[in-house]
């Protein structure tokens, strides 16, 4: 059996007296893709960097390729590709082919530039200086300077953050084509429904550990039976009378000011109880929903202690939580 | 229809070097303004150092022609800005501004990144040694020696101080690299046999001073298009051993972040 194309054991990171990343364990089979959950600074792009070779652990070990990042980088460069959380890097004042063209010229077989730049949707940019190009266009490039060398293996950190959802969909196809052809991923996101999505195998981390690994069927089978009902109404609603009103065991959580979710065995009875509850204190619940447990769901109960934590990372988290309050 | 089947592999590194050097010097010329500055200001000081109105020579030699000691002094001048100040500036922050960081997850070496960059500077310090020589002649310069003797001075003297560039940009913070590379340039030349000959100091510090790299390539420069010395050996050997120290130094000790 051919040995795992990452390896991270036991990883431990520290900045100063913190730690980012606090004794981390996960192994990757060659040809499958992960997906890297986790809140804001939770210690994603840290792992991710030390297998690349940019940080070296302060205690545990990776192997990548079955090679150390740092001291066999000159071997293992060349198979691995690479796309940063901090912007494309490189020569910003090159133009997007001319930088495309360079990077491909590091490598003995890459793919076509001209072809790589249209399959990400830059060819009408081509000619445009790498630091004139918009955000989403700049995270195109990136995984088009990651993808050229036509390497083994990839780390793409937030592959999709800044792109308009077509793109987004565009890069998805993209990133299940690079996973059929036979390339590993390693990728990074706050889009729970890209790692539902896209990967063979999900780890969500929360302060520099891993609160919970599995494929995300798995992860959403968490609780078998478990369900959730959502819906939207003013903020403040007592919760603990809410739970104390309904059949079985429920919990109930205000994942943003007004959004409320109640997770538990949905039954019939279950959704009566909230709505009687909700009538009689003259409570109009919108947008009111009934269904599985999602990724999201997981992820949320998963990164929080307490509601209150929960409603202040929204507030703080960028993308996923502004789409999910403007739903 | 293409697919992204892996199929990873370096390039070879000669490929490697010939597309580096190429995009460097695309991306110095690019910087019109920059370019502009580094090829004239050398001419004006050559111009200026030509009037006899900065400071006498003592021409106890004799046939002592004030242009036949300038020009050498600018062309060691000029390698020294380009490879040292300039490259060193230009590359601290290009580490500073995570330029390179990126390139430090490609396949490139950082022995072929240096030595791109060192070689593009190369290019450019042809162009400028033939503007300096053509103000030179416009003056009235009569160059004596071996012209191919003076060109390898000047290939040696790129990769030294390349090399001490780089070197400097890739261990300390940017903003240190910016004040230490212009700080060591003046050092250098007032002090490294560049705008003031090394016959002007006592015995025992030119004892000392010579073996530095401003002083061999000055020096020698002098000797063969000034005295129309033969082979300038002692240049050469002191040129090469600053090199063969520098270069490697900075592939070991250059950090990309
Ligand atoms: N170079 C550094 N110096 C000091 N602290 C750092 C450094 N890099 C990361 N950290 C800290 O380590 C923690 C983990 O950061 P990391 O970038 O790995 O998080 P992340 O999971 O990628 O977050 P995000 O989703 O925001 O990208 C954070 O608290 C961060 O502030
Ligand atoms: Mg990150």
């Amino acid at each position: 059996m051919s040995a795992p194309a990452v390896e991270v054991r036991q990883l431990v990171k520290s900045y100063g007296s913190r730690r980012a990343v606090d004794e981390v364990s996960w192994s990757l089979a060659a040809g499958r893709l992960l997906a890297l959950l986790g809140t804001n600074g939770a210690g994603k792009t840290t792992t991710i960097e030390t297998c690349e070779g940019f940080r070296r652990p302060d205690a545990g070990s990776v192997r990548v390729l079955g090679l150390d990042p740092i001291a066999d980088s000159r071997a293992l460069r060349p198979r691995v590709g690479v796309m940063l959380q901090d912007g494309v890097g490189g020569y910003t004042a090159a133009r997007a082919a001319e930088l495309l063209e360079l990077f491909a010229g590091y490598a003995r077989h890459p793919l076509d530039a001209r072809w790589l730049l249209e399959r990400v949707g830059l060819a009408e940019v081509a000619r445009t200086p790498v630091k004139r190009l918009s955000g989403g266009e700049q995270q195109r490039l990136s995984l088009a300077l990651a993808l050229v060398g036509r390497p083994e293996l990839v780390f793409l950190d937030e592959p999709t953050t800044g792109m308009d959802p077509r793109a987004r969909r565009t890069t998805w196809e993209l990133i299940r084509q690079l996973r059929s052809d036979g390339v590993t991923v390693v990728l990074t996101t706050h889009y729970l429904d890209e790692a539902e999505e896209l990967a063979d195998d999900v780890i969500v981390m929360n302060a520099g550990r891993i609160v919970a690994q599995g494929s995300p069927s798995e992860l959403t089978r968490g609780g078998t039976a478990e369900g959730r009902i959502t819906f939207t109404a003013p903020p403040g609603l007592p919760l603990s009378d809410l739970v104390a009103a309904l059949p079985g065991t429920a919990r109930a959580q205000e994942t943003a000011p007004g959004q409320y979710l109640i997770t538990a065995p949905v039954t019939p009875d279950l959704l009566a109880a909230v709505t009687t509850w909700c009538a009689r204190r003259n409570v109009l619940a919108e947008g009111l929903n009934v269904g599985r447990r999602s990724l999201e769901d997981v992820f949320l109960s998963l990164t929080s202690t307490t509601t209150d934590e929960v409603a202040a990372d929204l507030e703080t988290a960028p993308a996923t939580s502004r789409r999910r309050a403007a739903r | 229809m293409t697919t992204f089947t892996p199929a990873p592999g370096a390039a070879s590194t000669r490929a490697m070097l010939a597309r580096q050097t190429a995009m460097e010097l695309r991306l110095l010329l690019r910087n019109g303004e920059q370019v502009g500055l580094t090829l004239v200001i050398p001419l004006l000081l050559e111009f200026f150092f030509n009037l006899p109105v900065l400071y006498s020579l003592d021409c106890s030699a004799g046939d002592c022609r004030r242009i036949d000691f300038v020009v050498p002094s600018i062309l060691a001048l000029a390698v020294m800005s380009a490879a040292f100040t300039g490259l060193a500036i230009g590359t601290g922050f290009e580490r500073k501004y995570a330029v390179l960081k990126r390139l430090g997850a490609t396949a490139l070496p950082r022995s072929v990144l240096l030595l791109g960059k060192t070689c593009a500077v190369l290019l450019l310090q042809i162009v400028q040694a033939a503007l300096i020589c053509a103000l030179g002649f416009l003056l009235g310069w009569q160059p004596r020696g071996d012209p191919l003797f003076a060109i390898v001075l000047i290939v040696l003297g790129t990769f030294t101080f390349g090399g001490l560039g780089l070197l400097l940009a890739g261990t300390v913070r940017a903003e240190i690299t910016l004040a230490a590379a212009n700080l060591i340039w003046l050092v250098l030349l007032f002090c490294g046999g560049i705008a003031v000959p090394l016959s002007k100091y006592p015995q025992g510090a030119r004892d000392v001073l010579r073996y530095l790299p401003s002083a061999a390539l000055s020096d020698g420069l002098h000797q063969v298009l000034q005295a129309g010395a033969g082979v300038p050996l002692r240049a050469w050997l002191v040129l090469l051993v600053w090199a063969a120290v520098a270069l490697p130094a900075a592939a070991r000790w250059f950090r990309w972040e």
